[in-house]
């Protein structure tokens, strides 16, 4: 079976500055991988560059079947991902339910979808109808996670996704990147949230310097995870 | 392949117009500044009955025209803030389709402008608005005319740090033609100036079939790549 | 095409150079047969512009000045037209090449137009009796300079090559679809003015008048072309040494994450948990 994310050698640019340098990673559709390494390590710019935005400039870079060389593919790539970043994409003059509605459907998503995220975030009551500039940060991020969750994407890419949330939200995110894996969605996640992030991944994967430096898939904090994962995808929260 | 393109364009479109709806910085702000411009010229004309009613047709498309901007420059900064260009280009959706919802969403301000504009000139000029029906079409046509432009380079600008200053060179000057033919239009609408307005009208049309067309096919490249 | 000869840095001349690197200047045989012949049409234009060719019946001496005007504008025209090209080989290719041959035919254009219109506006002072009349041609003239000021404005803002060829390109397509337009727009709006479209010359011109005028038109083009060469060598060079710093940025960057201390710990932190 094709690798949902299949990168060797692939260099990235911003501008002229390397941010990655030839990162070799091969991600099995299904697999949730911690992506670890310090600041400025090259960890957004890998999720960026799996969600199509940015080209990688040489080596190969596939991502769902998708060649990210040429843009007509990477344009094609987007429809079946999604992205949470630092910043949320939220139009701060609509509402919640209006945000939602226009990314989800956006993405494809119908009216079903789109409620149903709102619910699964538990947004559906009063705050779908304020507007996302009244939102406290915590609420703005779960917003964005609602419109990731619309779209219904193959490859979730979710670069801190921990930040801003309480500890019932960050419940919440785990229970729906758990959901997602068992669902058949493979999930890149970037995190310092060490302690979190780990239980969540069975695979970590170091960045540095804008090459992978380790990829430990049977580490030490993997066995405990995997036999947790069932009980999770059962619906009993942590 | 047309109706993604037409039915992304709807959401972009109506997005747009929600976002207008729920803030209206349009309304309360951008209709009252073009109503201030007419305002101004009659200040610096010297409230000259004579001169006013023979220069309404001009002022009325200058005032269009820099309100124009602001709506312009609204359209796109609401793109600007927070990763929103980011998550549009990463929805999927048609570039295309962007373009035309924009352009239309535009527009549709534009002409609700257009129409404050015309009920100010009669008011505030004493213009006797004849012609009707060569009025509405000129307004149709500089209108599309200048949303096309005006999203190509609002798109082109947004981002930029020097976008407030960049926008007004680089547009004003592609929409000369569009600022004299509609002038012309009018007038023959209104009777000022003996012209065939519905020649005036076609150059317009012109102006915005290509650009239209140009912004079907440059707008992914601006989306992408800045 | 003509210029294709000039993709790769003239090879260094002297061996006084300071590195065996990119030379250290832009000539190379070509381009020196190419300013020799401008510099010799010019000279030549000098003596029958102002000495050989006769002055109007009308205009007197103030007619010399077409020599220039005239020339001038349809190099401003060539040279966007040439910019419209290049822009449309960017969109489609990605090709650097015809970028840069896009911003220096701009900056000819540019300073064609300026040229065309300041002459247009010294020569009008004793024909029309005014630095400015709203003549089809001159407006028109004057809102392509503007148009093209734009893009050049858009180029030099400071930004990632990609992006700024790619804003560039579509800047340059919308200005120059613009020429046209303009161009009906105008003279139409003008023909509306009968008193406004004066005639500068007799349509009859005297042969020696002729001559200079083509003359001038050939100087320019030589000009045009010499200009060319060297302005696009030095955009060329100077996306060279963008170019060069590539494969040690990369190894730059790998190293980062060589300094083994700071990443081991951590791991050993992760295995601990």
């Amino acid at each position: 079976m094709e690798p949902a994310v299949d990168l060797r050698a692939a260099v990235t640019l911003l501008g002229r500055f390397p941010a990655l340098a030839g990162v070799d990673l091969r991600v099995d559709a299904g697999e949730v991988v911690l992506l670890r390494g310090p600041n400025g390590a090259g960890k957004s710019t890998l999720l960026r560059t799996c969600a199509g935005l940015l080209a990688a400039s040489s080596g190969r870079a596939h991502v769902l079947g998708h060649n990210l060389a040429d843009g007509r593919e990477r344009r094609a790539v987007r429809r079946r991902v999604a992205l949470l970043g630092h910043a949320t994409g939220l139009y701060d003059d609509l509402t919640v339910a209006d945000n939602v509605a226009f990314w989800g459907r956006a993405g494809g998503a119908d009216d079903a979808d789109v409620a149903a995220a709102l619910a699964a975030l538990g947004l559906d009551g009063r705050l779908a109808s304020v507007a996302v500039a009244r939102l406290s940060a915590g609420q703005r991020r779960r917003t964005a996670l609602a419109c990731v969750v619309a779209r219904r994407a193959e490859l979730w890419l979710l670069d801190e996704p921990h930040a801003g949330l309480d500890a019932a939200g960050r419940d919440l995110l785990d229970h729906l990147v758990r959901d997602a894996a068992a669902a058949g969605a493979t999930v890149l996640l970037a995190s310092h949230e060490l302690d979190r992030a780990a239980a969540l991944a069975a695979r970590h994967v170091t960045i540095a310097g804008g090459v992978v430096v380790e990829d430990s898939r049977t580490a030490a904090p993997a066995p405990p995870t995997i036999q947790s994962l069932p009980v999770a995808v059962a619906g009993s929260s942590v | 392949m047309s109706v993604p393109l037409l039915a992304d364009s709807r959401l972009v479109a109506g997005k747009d117009l929600r976002l207008e709806w729920r803030s209206r910085v349009t309304t309360n702000q951008v209709a009252p500044f073009a109503i201030l411009v007419l305002v101004l010229f009659g200040f610096a004309l010297d409230a000259d009955a004579a001169l006013l009613d023979r220069a309404t047709a001009g002022l009325y498309w200058i005032a269009v025209l820099f309100s124009g901007l602001l709506a312009i420059q609204r359209s796109f900064a609401i793109e600007a803030v927070d990763g929103t260009r980011d998550a549009l280009r990463l929805s999927g959706l048609d570039p295309g389709g962007i373009f035309l919802g924009k352009s239309a969403a535009v527009a549709a301000q534009l002409l609700t402008l257009e129409v404050v504009l015309l009920g100010g000139v009669a008011i505030l000029y004493g213009t006797d608005l004849a012609g009707v029906g060569l009025l509405a079409a000129t307004c149709l046509a500089a209108t599309v005319g200048i949303a096309a432009v005006g999203c190509l380079y609002g798109a082109l600008a947004a981002g930029l740090r020097v976008r407030e200053t960049l926008l007004p060179l680089l547009l004003l000057p592609v929409l000369a033609p569009v600022l004299i033919a509609a002038t012309r239009a009018f007038e023959a609408a209104l009777g000022t100036v003996g012209v065939n307005g519905w020649a005036w009208v076609t150059l317009l049309a012109v102006f915005a079939t290509t650009y239209t067309a140009l912004g079907l096919a440059c707008f992914g490249s601006l989306l992408e790549d800045s | 095409m003509t210029l294709s000869a000039t993709t790769r840095p003239p090879a260094a001349t002297g061996d006084a150079g300071p590195a065996p690197g990119p030379p250290a200047h832009t000539g190379s045989s070509g381009s020196r047969v190419l300013g020799t012949l401008t510099i010799v049409g010019v000279v030549a234009l000098v003596a029958f512009g102002l000495v050989i060719s006769p002055a109007d019946v009308n205009q007197g001496d103030a007619v010399r000045l077409m020599y220039i005007h005239v020339p001038a504008a349809i190099i401003a025209y060539l040279a966007f037209f040439v910019t419209a090209v290049g822009s449309v080989m960017w969109l489609v290719r990605k090709s650097t090449w015809w970028d840069l041959v896009a911003a220096s035919s701009a900056e000819i254009g540019v300073l064609g137009t300026g040229i065309c219109l300041v002459t247009g506006m010294v020569w009008g002072r004793p024909t029309w009796g005014a630095y400015w009349i709203w003549d089809a041609r001159l407006t028109t003239t004057a809102l392509l300079f503007l148009l093209f000021c734009g893009y050049l404005a858009i180029r030099r803002i400071p930004a990632d090559p990609a992006v700024r060829n790619q804003r560039a390109a579509v800047a340059g397509l919308i200005a120059f679809v613009d020429v046209p337009i303009v161009h009906f727009a105008v003279s139409w709006w003008r023909s509306l003015h009968q008193d406004a479209t004066i005639s500068r010359l007799d349509p009859t011109i005297d042969g020696l008048m002729l001559f200079t005028l083509m003359l001038g038109m050939v100087v320019f083009l030589l000009g045009y072309l010499w200009l060319m060469v060297h302005r696009f060598r030095i955009a060329w060079m100077e996306d060279r040494i963008d170019d060069v710093g590539l494969d040690r940025a990369l190894d730059e960057r790998r190293a980062e994450g060589q300094p083994q201390p700071v990443a081991a710990a951590e791991t050993d932190t992760v295995g601990a948990l």
